[in-house]
């Protein structure tokens, strides 16, 4: 079976600490968005006629909110795995450096 | 007593070291790292010093354990890497170890090089034998024949052979591939055409005995007639390096060779396996106590240099030294020569004197792995002078909190605050502590004062309410915003109207402050720079005043010390009138935008005075003819100025005419010799002689009035001129800096704004796509607004505020109070020394 090593040690801790600090911004995103922050307001992606379209005035905005929330959340989602395969290359780092020396 | 508010007390003592216990004295002194050693012998060439011979063998030993590393670095042998710290040996036994280990490594790399040097023949012979059998079982083409059919002297074509009687001879060997073209045409134009040169390829590649590396070779078989002809031939080989080897005549001959060669082959392969397992058992052994070795030669060479600035007192059995040592540590000295002396058994004891002396001591400020990061930024700028006020422990609070002001952001402070609580929690872990890397050092070495750079900059973002340029609403807002409240910029059209007022002076806007910060309403307000540019401009002149006023009240630090210093004089003559001026002058400036920020509020917004029009009409003298900020403005206003003007005169003439009056009256008091000579006894005038003497850099004051006459008088010129220049750079130097503060607004306007760009370009393009693949392109722009938020808002804006942050330190605090002349005190400590292989270079 080929070795499953395709980034050195250095470049799978920055993996690990890209995927941490992704799950957290990320997910913490997602919860803000979800309670629909007014700071965000700029980030959820509206146009005029989702503001004059609208028949109960704030519904459509709290539903792209909802969207851009239920977003966050995969892409936290996604870093999960990456931490995974991040943590898996550190693992295999360690043990090759310890069969070496 | 160990503190960190001023450097140590320290004394100057001679030792007393028995020649046969010098070495191991210094050893434990080496050990604790208590004094520093004073170089005796300056004028002495440093070969001719004493033990300029045991040196030489440190090198010697140095060298040796050079070449090992060398050796086991090509072995490819790991090193431990343990934490030894093994006492310094005498050195004749390590000295025979290594010479005995050199000796044995050298013969056997040597037996090796011959071996291999052998075996590299034999191959190409073996090669070659090969090959030329091809050419012979090709010869049906009849270029030429073996011997075989020349001895048959039948009807053969070799008419022209034997009628010159002429013997057909053959060389053959090898050579270089890129040479045989050259080699070939040479031989045809040189014998003309009495040879014969074939020649084929080796496939694989050969070693090249000088250079190392594979190289491909040639082997040619060379026919030729004649004597001269085979002399020219080898000739022609000999200047190509052509590697020759004896051609067999017969194919009987060929075969036992071929089957000889191998043999020797074999051999020599299973000889060549042996020599190198020896090798490296032999490295292997010698890998796992060089590390030892080398901290033990280390710490040799240095107790040698040591001992070279010992001088020999006058029967030559007894060495002495001078040394610098705390006061409090003479009892640790002792102990540390009584250790020595024990260890070496010697009979007489080495002992410790203290001496008085007149020089100015180094400055030792003892510190732990804390302080020692902030005592470090304070010393690159000056070592404090002997017993002087040290600005670190004030540095530790305020020097992260000036950083943060200028950092000011909740997220960026937090990962700051990871990072550097990482590095503290692995701070023991050797591979952390020892690397190579320059640029890791210095930001390891300040892991404290980056924790807490990030501590304090969580404190001020939430201050800001800035986290990663968004506010956080924890409180909620105090601003309400209901449809009715709103009134409109132009006219009455809400869907025409690009921005909304929210006007505090209606009723139900504004229900009170934020209470932790700034509200985070401002983050959507299209005039939050106008507002928070107001807040932090004043925030930074507030801060900067403290700062410098915390800087001046410093300078009482030095007045109750030494004798060496300042004394009460300077307490009324510069501390007062600098206090004064400054607290007058820019203390009133704080004092009105406190007062403004109190006493009105946004129902008078639009006819509140300017502070700056009133602080400027202060110094013009007039009144401005707009409404007061209180009642009796300017006669304050007035008086305070009166009072600055007055203190500038006070600091620049006080002291110079204080001590002219203190000289002159003493002279008049004191016309007889005698009454003169009690006078001088007095501890007023002797210590401010000495004051005069310390502080115009001479030495001890002669007892004859003339000359001292005569050297106060010059020196009130200097003294008139010093106190001129203080007074003015300190008068400008209170505007300047004062505006030299406003960068900490300056860099936390950039800090936040280039947070936002970073933002609204990056990170604002993933959470816009709303289509269901674009969830995937969130992840990669996130990876990149991690990165760029590292490198550009976490670097080198980090870098920027630390700069400027240390500058306000160095410049405008230090200024005040702060001389910074001393020497530091670098003590004969073993743990100085470099310890690890990478700091000397080694391969």
């Amino acid at each position: 079976m080929p070795s499953l090593l395709f980034c050195g040690p250095k470049m799978a801790a920055c993996g690990i600490v890209i995927s941490i600090w992704g799950v957290i911004m990320l997910g913490m995103l997602g919860i803000f968005f979800s309670a629909k922050s007014a700071v965000l307001i700029e980030d959820v992606p509206f146009t005029e006629e989702d503001i004059r379209n609208d028949k109960f005035p704030p519904q459509a905005i709290y539903s792209l909110y909802n969207q851009v929330g239920i977003n966050c959340f995969i892409a936290a989602a996604v870093y999960v795995a990456v931490g995974a395969v991040s943590l898996c290359q550190v693992r295999l780092n360690k043990r090759q450096e310890y069969m070496v020396t | 007593m160990g503190s960190l508010f001023r450097s140590e007390d320290m004394c100057l003592a001679q030792l007393f070291l028995q020649a046969g216990s010098a070495y191991d004295c210094i050893s434990e002194l080496g050990e604790t790292g208590l004094v520093e050693f004073r170089d005796l012998n300056p004028s002495v060439n440093c070969f001719q010093r004493k033990f300029v011979n045991e040196i030489k063998r440190c090198e010697e030993m140095e060298r040796i354990l050079g070449f090992l590393l060398r050796e086991i670095k090509k072995a490819d042998l790991p090193l431990p890497d343990r934490d030894v710290n093994p006492v310094a040996p005498l050195p004749k036994h390590i000295m025979e170890q290594l010479q005995r280990l050199e000796a044995e490594l050298s013969e056997v790399t040597r037996n090796k090089e011959k071996l291999q040097k052998n075996l590299r023949e034999l191959t190409e012979y073996t090669h070659m034998l090969h090959v030329t059998k091809n050419f012979a079982q090709r010869g049906s083409e009849a270029q030429y024949e073996e011997f075989p059919f020349l001895e048959r002297d039948a009807a053969l074509d070799y008419t022209g052979m034997q009628r010159m009687g002429a013997k057909l001879g053959f060389i053959s060997g090898l050579i270089q591939r890129p040479k045989i073209e050259a080699f070939e045409r040479m031989m045809w134009r040189v014998c003309k055409g009495y040879t014969i040169l074939s020649y084929s390829e080796i496939d694989e590649y050969l070693e090249d005995p000088d250079t190392g590396e594979p190289t491909k070779s040639v082997v040619f078989l060379i026919s030729y007639w004649g004597e001269l002809i085979g002399q020219k031939v080898k000739k022609i080989c000999d200047c190509y390096h052509c590697h020759l080897y004896p051609y067999p005549s017969s194919r009987e001959e060929r075969t036992d060779v071929v089957e000889g060669l191998g043999t020797r082959i074999q051999d020599l392969n299973t000889v060549l396996l042996r020599t190198d397992d020896y090798l490296r058992q032999v490295l292997k052994k010698a890998s796992e106590s060089v590390y030892t070795w080398y901290i033990e030669v280390k710490k040799m060479k240095a107790i040698y240099y040591v001992l070279n600035l010992c001088s020999l007192d006058v029967t030559n059995k007894c060495l002495i030294s001078e040394v610098w040592c705390p006061v409090g540590d003479l009892g640790a000295v002792r102990q540390a020569l009584e250790e020595g002396s024990r260890k070496s058994g010697a009979t007489l004891p080495s002992f410790v004197n203290r001496i008085p002396s007149n020089d100015t001591p180094p400055t030792l400020i003892k510190t732990n792995k804390f302080t020692s990061g902030f005592q470090n930024i304070v010393d690159a700028y000056g070592v404090g002078t002997y017993r002087e006020v040290n600005p670190a422990p004030f540095t530790i609070i305020t020097f992260p909190f000036l950083f943060a002001v200028m950092f000011g952001d909740l997220g960026h402070g937090l990962i700051m605050a990871v990072f550097a609580f990482w590095m503290v929690l692995y701070e023991n872990n050797r591979k952390l502590k020892n690397t190579r890397n320059e640029i890791w050092n210095t930001f390891f070495e300040g892991r404290y004062i980056i924790l807490l750079m990030g501590l304090f900059s969580i404190y001020t973002g939430l201050i800001y309410n800035d986290c990663f340029s968004k506010s956080l609403n924890l409180f909620g807002s105090g601003w309400r915003y209901t449809h009715r409240l709103m009134t409109r910029a132009w006219g009455s059209d809400i869907a025409a109207n690009r921005f909304l007022i929210l006007d505090p002076n209606i009723t139900g806007v504004f229900k009170g402050p934020y209470p932790l910060g700034i509200d985070p309403i401002w983050n959507l307000a299209n005039n939050r720079l106008t507002f928070l540019n107001s807040y932090k401009m004043k925030m930074s002149v507030i801060l900067g005043i403290v700062h410098m006023s915390f800087g001046v009240v410093l300078i009482l630090g030095d007045l109750n010390v030494c004798c060496h210093f300042r004394k009460k004089s300077n307490l009324y003559l510069v501390f007062l009138p600098e206090l004064l001026f400054m607290w007058c002058l820019f203390g009133y400036l704080v004092f009105m935008v406190v007062y403004k920020w109190l006493a009105f509020s946004a129902a008078e917004s639009k006819t509140a005075p300017s502070i700056l029009i009133h602080f400027i009409n202060m110094f013009l003298m007039q009144s401005s003819g707009n409404q007061l900020l209180y009642p009796g403005q300017i006669g304050v206003q007035g008086f305070l100025l009166v009072i600055a003007l007055l203190s500038v005169p006070v600091l620049l003439l006080g002291k110079p005419l204080y001590l002219y009056w203190l000289h002159n009256g003493s002279q008049r008091l004191g016309m007889y010799r005698g009454y003169e000579r009690v006078r001088r006894g007095s501890e007023e005038e002797l210590s401010l002689m000495h004051a005069q003497d310390m502080e115009e850099g001479s030495g001890h004051s002669d007892p004859s009035t003339s000359r001292e006459h005569q050297k106060e008088q010059i020196n009130f010129g200097d003294e008139f001129l010093h106190q001129g220049i203080h007074t003015i750079e300190y008068c400008l130097g209170c505007v300047s800096n004062t505006a030299s503060y406003l960068r900490l607004w300056a860099l936390s306007l950039a800090h936040a704004q280039l947070s936002e760009v970073l933002w609204r370009m990056v990170m604002h393009l993933g959470l816009r796509v709303d289509t269901s693949l674009g969830v995937l392109f969130l992840v990669p722009v996130f990876g990149l607004f991690a990165v760029l938020t590292v490198s550009i808002l976490l670097v080198m804006e980090g870098l920027s505020a630390f700069l400027h942050a240390l500058r306000l330190h160095w410049v405008e605090f230090q200024n005040k109070f702060y001389s910074g002349n001393g020497i530091k005190f670098s003590p004969f400590s073993f743990a100085l020394l470099a310890s690890s292989f990478d700091h000397d270079g080694f391969p």
